[in-house]
Order: structure tokens, then C-alpha cells, then sequence
């Protein structure tokens, strides 16, 4: 996948400008913003190529057991692999970094120029706590024994997960770069949207993480 | 909110100086790099779709001329599979796609009463994603061969690892990553196109008043939204498979290869129908013109095309008959496969119904409009057959197929892309093209269309294989072969009448007024070609088919009647000052940049050279954040 750069939301890129990037000023069709419209519409296909990819775990899902049996290999079973207390804790600080988005949300509506740089940053930092425990995470099992080419466990498991690190990932840059306009003062309470987009797009890569942790982590394997 | 208000609500920092001035053109050769009006993003898009159908048409006449005889030597069986492969994948990513988005790009707006796109910045970045998409999978043919795989890439011959798999090139990666490349753009593409149909439509343009070809857009944007990233993820897993060792499709290690037919044709049969529901677009907008009545059942056929939309997601797995699915999946997707000939036939009622009783003016458009319901009906029942399940076990991998969807897609959207071309040639540049030489343009390409594709069903049913390099002597079917070669000649003979007509035509350019075919659409309603803020007044919208209704009315007996023309009398020294003060978004360098990293990025993954992928990478995000940081219009700089 190109990674970062293309993963950018199309809607994202204008959506410092969502209002004035309308050359009239009219009310539109729906109601919505451009930008709005367009971060749901992106945000929608993206859903598919997550949904892609997590039939195709769902699919695999405890194929590489029998699989190993067979053909008498070792293959490190997910059991034994996941640190279920420790996932937990990073996903737990994932969700919460929704929270403080919400509140960096509601400190740019009221104004609140400061709270909305301390939530920004406080976003960001969970989310890099996230990352951060995926690549711990990516460490050891692959140290135990699990690469991309062990069964399909392997490949699944790391394309799934590292594609959505990508995209909290990507969302980090973009809540820096939220925050680098801030300190400009260049973010003023009229480029709400900029912030409320912004933070779609990190629900939605929340979301996503609640579906993949349960599938991965939580249902149990055989 | 005004610059001058904001002005006082932030004292203004000092000006930082601009990394590159940014670019004011509006005319001359260079301004096509920084454009950002959505009629010259449609030119762009449908000139280059012009040159890669010429490249994909070279390389069937090539396909064309190794089948001449039996046993034929003029390819090997090496380059055969490239060029199918090419041919296929240029056919629909790099002419049918963009070809819909290009003339879309033109009309959509200036058919809802828009001056511009929602996003005009990454309607540029989408055409310049298609353009390096596609010199990037080009370059494969000089970097060691071409993609090899079919424009479908069944694994696991596409996916085996490329140092020891069945493709030993880096052809399938270059197929891969360019098509995953396309992808991002046709996504860019289809977003925007939602969100201005659904936005920016002028006061009164309900839905249900908008032209049937906004509506197929529309349409078709839903499904490039929805579909791309399926295939999306199986090109990510066929890339991994190749060049990480993953197992996605190894059957060996657990995998699926059938998986990878699934999450395709999942993407590959809403395509079959972003491919035609544009052409059935341009045929409802050319046939009631040329007809002078209004489309049949006008909401029917915008219904119908809903219809084609939804049940297009259910019917994939009529590509995978023959892969042993099951009776129960079969049954299903058969049934499903026959239900969408329904909404399909019904469109074509519509257009008998339209010309019908209708004053008919057989000119170029019309010609190939009436052309494609032929055709189209032609390989409309060809392909239902498909969804009877032991006939299509017969016909599969066969030549039957194969005539099946050129009819479709040769006959049907290509003689739609003509049929518009001539139709909206004059709104575009001004000038129409010469009508004589037009018709000679349709004949030549009805006749060696039929010459051509016809006699694929006759040796198709007698069993000549499909992506088959050569075939024997005794089987009968060397005359059809020759008639196929002669025939797809003659298609490449009617498509050098058209470049003719275009260059003939400009020489001797008579230039139009804004309706040259009293036409019934609001495009029609502004100067040919199109200025560049579109409307000088936004229109109110009191009815399907506006225009039309603003120069006829009915008398008592229902003749029609004239209106006064409500033309202004302003002069041209008052509509330069009224458009003076028409804002548009200024032009921009940076889809470009961005749009340059993603070929480079590109060369990174196929190599595995993380260096250039890093300076892809880097090029990308430069041009994203000076994007992010430059406001759409000029003035907001200051």
C-alpha cells in the first residue's frame, strides 16, 4: 500500500478551507459542508477496505492449527502469543484519546484556544502511546515466531493491524499539524470544522480498532 | 466569513514569504500543469483516455494480427500474455474510467448549474494520479516485461513469489501497485463527484430534475467509492503474497485462492457497470435532443439505473461458476444475474420509446447513440445467457465471452464515448465536428465492430479458447479468425477518421452559438465553448429538462411553440464586468507534486528499495502540506 501520504483523507486536504473553499458563499444542497460530506463519504470507503480485510481474517481465523497439524509444523498458536491485559491497556488508551478529541472539539467551539492545544496534543500522545505498544507488540511475537510467512496467521495478523497503525499513524501527523496551525494562531474558533473532521477521522480509526480488537483478540480461538 | 473580518479578529502575521509563487496563469501551455476548472481537468482526462485507447486498440491489433493464421508467429507466447493483459487493463482503468470521469468532469457542473467541483484541488490531483498511474504501469514493458496476469490477476499465478513464481517479472508488482495507484485516484474522483451532485446544485435542481447523466455519474461515483477498495485490499495481498512471503492464496500454507476471486470480482462487477451506466447516460441525453421529445419515463430510467447500482453488488460470483461454489451459490447468483437484465431491459424501452414517433435527425450522435442500443442489446442478451448456469460452464474461457463483452463494452460504451464526443465536441471547443465525416466514422465502426466481434460467438461456441497465444489448423475456425483481424482494421481505420475529423474540423472551424442542436440540458444554455466561471448568473430550476421549457411551450393542440427568446442585451463590455466579479479557486502547483510522489513511491514497493520509496514519500508530503497551507483562492493570501 503507499502508505502515508496516500492514505490521507481527499476531504482532509481541503478541509482547512471547507467554508471559503466554496468560491460562493451559499448554504448547500444538503446542508453540510463539502468537506463534511466528503470526510463521510471517504470515511465510508474506507469502511469497505477495512471490511475487506477483516473478512479475510475472519476467514483464516484458526485455519493454520489444522493446517499445522497436517503438514507437521510449529506455528506459534495466537493462545499462547497475545498479551490479552496488555492490549488491553493500549486499546483502552485509544479510546480514550476519542475522548480527549471530543473535548479538543468543544474547547475550539467555545473558543477555549488553549484547551484545545492541550487536547490536541494530549490526542496525539495517546495515540503515539498506541502505536508505540503495537510495535512492542509487533517485537516480541515476531521474536516468537510469528512472521509474515508463518501459515496465514501471520500474514492476516500483521497486514490487518499494520495497515490500521498506518492510518493512527496518519491521523497523528494530522492532529500535529492541526496543532502547528493552533500555535500560528492560524486556527482561529471559525475553522471548527478543521477539528471536527479531524476528529471523524479518528473515531472512525477507533472504531475500526474495536472490531479488529474483538475479532483478533477477544473471541476465543479453538 | 470575509478576509477583511477576519483580518480584524487576528492581527495579521507578517506575510511569510511563498516557498514558489503561486501560479496565476489561466492560459497558455503551462497552465494546463496548475489548472484546477473542471473543463479543462475533463479535457485533460478525456485526451489522455483518447491516447491509451489508441495504445490498448495497437496492442489488440497486434493480439489480432498473431491470430490471423493458425500456428502464427508473430508474437511469442511471452509477449501474447502482456498484451492481452495491457490491453485489458488499459481498456478499462485507463480508457473507460477515466473516459466517464473526464466527460463527467465537463458536464456535471455546468448540466446542475455549478461553476466549479466541490474540491476543484483534488479533481486535479485525481488526473494526475491517472496520468503517472498509468505511465507507471506502461514502464513495465521497458523495465523487464509487462503485467502478464490477465487485467483480473488470478491467483496464485499472480501472487507466488516473483523470484520463483509462474510470473518470474516484476510485471504482476507493476500491475499491483499501479492498479492500487488508480484505485486512489478513481476514489478522489468519485468522492468528489458525490459530494458535488449531492451539494452544489442550483436553486430548483431537485434530484429527480437532474439529466440522467448526472444521475449515472452519481451513480457510478457510489460504486467507485464502494468498490475500489475491496480490490484494493487484494491487490495489498497480492503484493504482500509476492514479495513478503504471506500466504494469503497459497493453498500450500493454508491460504485461498478463491478469496482472491471473491474480494475481485466484489470490485469487479460494480465496475462492469461504472464501465456502462455512463454510456447509458450519454444515450439518454442524446437521443431525446435528436428525437425532440422528451427521454421516455425519464425518472424510470434514473430508477432503472439505481437499480443496476444495488443489484450489481449482488452478482459477482456469476464471474466464478465454474470454480466449483456450490449448487446453492450458483442458484443464487444466477437468479440475481437475471433480475439485473430487468432494470437493463427496461432502459432499453425507454429508448425505443423515446425515438419513437419522435422527429429524428439522423446526425453523428444520434447515429452512434442508435448504434449502441443495437449493439448494446446485442451483448445484453449474449451476457444473460451467463446466468444460466450449464450454458455459461460451456462458455467459459471461450471466445463466446469474449464477444459478450466487447459487444457490451465495445458496443455499447465506446460507441456511447463517440456519440458524446460529437455531441458535446461543440460545448467544449466551440466548433462541431464535421458531420460527413462523422457518419463515415460511425459506419466504418459499426461495420468492422460486427466484423470483428461477431464471429468470436461462432468460434467461441465451437470451443476456441480465450487468452490462448496461438490455435491449430482443422478446427474451422481459421476464415473467422481472418474476418476478426480484417474487422478490428477496419475499427482502427474508423478511429483514424475520427483524429482526421478532429484536425479537419479545427482547420475549417466554423465557431457555434451556445445550442447548436436546440438542445433541452442547462449546458446548453451558456456560450460554447464554456466560460471559465460557467454561469454568469447561477439559473433557477423550474423543471426536468429547463432549458428546453425556456424556449417551448404548447399550444392548445399540443404543437409546439417558440418562446420569445429571453436572451439579455447586454453587451460584452458588461458581462466582462459582471464576471470580473465571479471568485474562482486560483491554480495550483501542488496535485502535481503530491500526484509526482506516488510513481515514485511506487518504484519503491516494486524494488523494495526503501530509499525510493522514502523519496516518494517525501515528495508527497512536501506537496500535501504546502497543499494544506495554501487557501483555494489567491486573495485569501493577502
Amino acid at each position: 500500500m503507499a502508505t502515508v501520504a496516500a492514505e490521507v483523507p481527499p476531504a482532509a486536504l481541503e478541509a482547512g478551507h471547507g467554508i471559503q473553499g466554496s468560491h460562493d458563499h451559499h448554504a448547500t444542497n444538503t446542508g453540510l459542508s463539502h468537506a463534511k460530506l466528503g470526510i463521510w463519504v471517504f470515511l465510508s470507503s474506507e469502511a469497505l477496505f477495512f471490511g475487506s480485510f477483516i473478512s479475510t481474517y475472519l476467514i483464516f481465523r484458526g485455519r493454520d492449527v489444522a493446517v499445522a497439524q497436517a503438514t507437521h509444523q510449529v506455528i506459534p498458536h495466537p493462545k499462547d502469543l497475545f498479551d490479552i491485559p496488555f492490549t488491553s491497556c493500549t486499546s483502552f488508551i485509544l479510546l480514550m484519546s476519542s475522548l480527549t478529541m471530543v473535548l479538543a472539539l468543544a474547547a475550539i467551539q467555545r473558543g477555549d484556544m488553549r484547551r484545545l492545544r492541550i487536547w490536541l496534543a494530549a490526542t496525539a500522545a495517546f495515540g503515539l502511546t498506541f502505536i508505540s505498544g503495537q510495535v512492542y507488540e509487533f517485537t516480541n511475537f515476531y521474536r516468537e515466531g510469528l512472521h509474515l510467512s508463518t501459515g496465514t496467521f501471520g500474514g492476516t495478523f500483521y497486514v490487518m493491524t499494520g495497515l490500521h497503525g498506518a492510518h493512527v499513524t496518519v491521523g497523528i501527523f494530522w492532529l500535529l499539524a492541526l496543532l502547528q496551525r493552533s500555535m500560528q494562531g492560524k486556527l482561529g474558533p471559525e475553522k471548527a470544522e478543521a477539528v471536527e473532521i479531524a476528529g471523524l477521522y479518528w473515531h472512525f480509526v477507533d472504531i475500526v480498532w474495536i472490531v479488529i480488537f474483538t475479532v483478533v483478540y477477544l473471541v476465543p480461538y479453538k | 466569513m470575509t478576509t477583511v473580518e477576519r483580518a480584524i479578529t487576528y492581527a495579521p502575521a507578517p506575510a511569510a514569504r511563498p516557498r514558489l509563487a503561486r501560479p496565476t496563469k489561466t492560459a497558455g501551455w503551462t497552465s494546463w500543469f496548475t489548472t484546477i476548472d473542471h473543463k479543462k481537468i475533463g479535457i485533460l482526462y478525456i485526451v489522455t483516455a483518447l491516447v491509451f485507447f489508441c495504445v490498448g486498440g495497437s496492442e489488440a491489433l497486434l493480439i489480432r494480427v498473431q491470430l490471423w493464421e493458425p500456428n502464427g508467429t508473430v508474437l511469442t507466447a511471452a509477449m501474447y500474455n502482456q498484451l492481452f493483459t495491457m490491453h485489458g487493463t488499459t481498456m478499462i482503468f485507463l480508457l473507460g474510467m477515466p473516459m466517464a470521469v473526464g466527460l463527467g468532469n465537463y458536464l456535471v457542473p455546468l448540466m446542475i448549474g455549478a461553476r466549479d467541483v466541490a474540491f476543484p484541488r483534488i479533481n486535479m490531483l485525481g488526473y494526475w494520479i491517472f496520468l503517472f498511474g498509468g505511465l507507471f504501469i506502461y514502464s513495465s514493458f521497458l523495465l523487464g516485461g509487462a503485467p502478464n496476469g490477465g487485467w483480473f490477476g488470478y491467483t496464485p499465478l499472480t501472487s507466488m513469489p516473483y523470484a520463483n513464481g509462474y510470473l518470474p517479472s516484476h510485471g504482476a508488482d507493476f500491475w499491483a501497485v499501479g492498479l492500487i495507484m488508480l484505485g486512489i485516484g478513481s476514489v478522489t474522483s468519485g468522492l468528489n463527484f458525490i459530494v458535488t451532485i449531492l451539494n452544489m446544485r442550483a436553486p430548483g435542481m431537485t434530484l429527480l430534475r437532474m439529466p440522467v447523466f448526472v444521475w449515472m455519474i452519481l451513480v457510478i461515483a457510489v460504486l467507485t467509492v464502494f468498490a475500489m477498495p475491496t480490490v484494493t485490499a487484494a491487490l495489498i495481498q497480492v503484493y504482500m503474497d509476492r514479495n513478503f512471503h504471506t500466504n494469503f492464496f497459497n493453498a500450500t500454507n493454508g491460504g485461498d485462492p478463491l478469496l482472491y476471486q471473491n474480494l475481485f470480482w466484489i470490485f469487479g462487477h460494480p465496475e462492469v457497470y461504472i464501465l456502462i451506466l455512463p454510456g447509458m447516460g450519454i444515450v439518454s441525453e442524446i437521443l431525446p435532443v435528436f428525437s425532440r421529445k422528451p427521454l421516455f419515463g425519464a425518472r424510470v430510467v434514473v430508477f432503472s439505473g439505481i437499480a443496476i447500482g444495488f443489484l450489481g453488488w449482488g452478482v459477482w460470483a456469476h464471474h466464478m461458476f465454474v470454480t466449483g461454489i456450490g449448487p446453492a451459490a450458483t442458484t443464487g447468483f444466477g437468479i440475481a444475474t437475471m433480475a439485473i437484465a430487468v432494470p437493463t431491459g427496461v432502459k432499453i424501452f425507454n429508448w425505443l420509446g423515446t425515438v419513437w414517433g419522435g422527429a429524428v435527425r439522423l446526425k453523428t450522435p444520434m447515429l452512434f447513440a442508435l448504434g449502441f442500443i443495437a449493439m448494446f442489446t446485442i451483448g445484453g442478451l449474449s451476457g444473460v445467457l451467463h446466468s444460466i448456469v450449464p450454458s455459461d460452464a460451456q462458455q467459459t474461457d471461450t471466445y463466446f465471452v469474449v464477444a459478450h463483452f466487447h459487444y457490451v463494452l465495445f458496443g455499447g460504451l465506446v460507441f456511447a464515448i463517440f456519440g458524446g464526443l460529437y455531441y458535446w465536441w461543440p460545448k467544449m471547443f466551440g466548433h462541431m465536428l464535421s458531420d460527413g465525416i462523422g457518419k463515415l466514422n460511425f459506419w466504418s465502426m459499426l461495420i468492422g465492430f460486427n466484423l470483428t466481434f461477431f464471429p468470436m460467438h461462432i468460434v467461441g461456441l465451437e470451443g476456441m479458447p480465450r487468452r490462448t497465444y496461438t490455435y491449430g489448423t482443422g478446427f474451422g475456425w481459421d476464415i473467422y479468425n481472418k474476418l476478426e483481424t480484417v474487422g478490428a482494421f477496419i475499427i482502427a481505420l474508423s478511429v483514424l477518421i475520427f483524429i482526421v475529423n478532429v484536425f479537419v474540423s479545427r482547420a475549417n472551424r466554423q465557431p457555434v452559438e451556445g445550442d447548436p442542436w436546440d438542445a433541452r440540458t442547462l449546458e446548453w444554455s451558456i456560450p460554447s465553448p464554456a466560460p471559465a466561471y460557467n454561469f454568469l448568473e447561477i439559473p433557477e430550476v423550474h423543471a426536468f429538462d429547463d432549458f428546453w421549457h425556456k424556449k417551448y411551450t404548447e399550444d392548445e393542440e399540443g404543437r409546439l411553440v417558440r418562446l420569445p427568446s429571453g436572451g439579455s442585451d447586454a453587451g460584452e463590455h458588461d458581462i466582462e464586468v459582471a464576471a470580473s466579479h465571479i471568485h474562482l479557486p486560483s491554480p495550483s502547483y501542488w496535485p502535481l507534486v503530491f500526484a509526482l510522489g506516488m510513481p515514485i513511491m511506487g518504484y519503491g514497493f516494486v524494488y523494495k528499495n526503501w530509499w525510493i520509496l522514502g523519496v516518494g514519500v517525501f515528495v508527497a508530503m512536501f506537496g500535501l502540506s504546502a497543499w494544506t497551507f495554501e487557501p483555494s483562492t489567491a486573495e485569501e493570501e493577502h
